[in-house]
């Protein structure tokens, strides 16, 4: 995590790297709602950017390589709403469960 | 993330669709739609104030940002008020900028502005939408600051050695945006013709406004 310079895996600036790659995407609804989250509940109070930014920098740079963006965003958020106590950890993993139940896709996997 | 799906066609601003957008469900999918269902649940969210802050990020885009450039070429008084305060002008022109700190970094014949987030993604998204994908690489937020001038040049963007290259390392509370210069060639232009010369990567300070 932290190398001999004492830097942490996510200060990047400086380092050596290859070309920028520019390929892009459209964002996905459920990308698009993971955003909206984080900007509703930071502006409810219910956690910070510094308490975002710790739980994305604790993932450690495993996270980094192996994730996309927004799938370390939702799970930064889950871990600042468990720790604010606005659900538990037993009721994301039964809703979770349930979810898995409805359907296959994203969009039968929704409650209506 | 690969790019090399079969048949997918290409979405109207042509990129690829990605995989999740018609792919099985995934675990972080799931994590999403449990979280939203639960803020719901509990009164802490409803379902109109999620779809409202969509509708709200997906209205912003580098057009905005180029009005505030745009008015900043034409009006000197606005210009030093964005120089000033970028926050407080752009709120002026009607953008809603948050609580964060903005600051406008002004290209000249003899300075160039390059904005990056070597930590993570801060990037002025309350003017310019979301980031481009290769905003939050590793490779863009390693080079900006060590060789941008190789960087650029990857972009477009060759400079001449006179020219004294800024970096500017945004930060969570911080952002930046780049106020580029003004082309040739344009004096009798309208703000709105003006607005249209200027590009997100113009803003970001990877590119150069577009000639008329």
């Amino acid at each position: 995590m932290t190398d001999t310079t004492g830097r942490r895996w996510h200060d990047m600036g400086g380092q050596e790297a290859g070309p920028v790659p520019m390929e892009g995407h459209d964002f996905a609804l459920w990308e698009k709602r993971v955003d909206a989250l984080m900007v509703l509940c930071s502006g409810k109070g219910h956690f910070t950017v510094d308490g975002l930014r710790r739980a994305l920098e604790d993932m450690g740079e495993d996270a980094f390589e192996k994730h996309s963006y927004y799938e370390r965003w939702i799970a930064a958020i889950n871990q600042n709403l468990v720790e604010a106590g606005i659900y538990t950890l037993e009721e994301l993993g039964m809703r979770m469960d349930e979810i898995a139940r409805r359907g296959e896709s994203y969009a039968e996997a929704q409650d209506d | 993330m690969a790019h090399d799906h079969h048949e997918h066609g290409l979405s109207p601003s042509g990129h690829p669709y990605r995989s999740d957008n018609d792919g099985p469900l995934t675990y972080w999918q799931r994590m999403e739609i449990a979280v939203r269902e639960l803020l719901i649940e509990k009164g802490q969210l409803t379902p109109a104030e999620i779809t409202a802050q969509i509708d709200a990020m997906d209205a912003r885009s580098p057009a905005n940002g180029a009005t505030v450039v745009a008015r900043a070429w034409t009006d000197p008084a606005f210009k030093s008020r964005l120089l000033e305060n970028a926050a407080e002008a752009s709120r002026e022109m009607g953008f809603d900028i948050g609580p964060l700190h903005l600051i406008a970094v002004e290209n000249t014949q003899d300075v160039h502005n390059l904005i990056v987030c070597t930590l993570c993604s801060c990037y002025p998204r309350n003017l310019l939408g979301l980031p481009p994908d290769w905003y939050k690489t590793r490779a863009y937020r390693s080079r900006a600051v060590i060789e941008p001038r190789k960087l650029l040049r990857e972009f477009g963007v060759d400079l001449p050695a006179s020219v004294t290259v800024r970096v500017h390392d945004s930060t969570a509370d911080m952002r930046y945006i780049v106020l580029p210069a003004r082309p040739e060639g344009t004096k009798h232009m309208s703000e709105a013709d003006l607005a249209a010369l200027v590009t997100r990567d113009s803003m970001i300070g990877t590119g150069l406004p577009r000639r008329p």
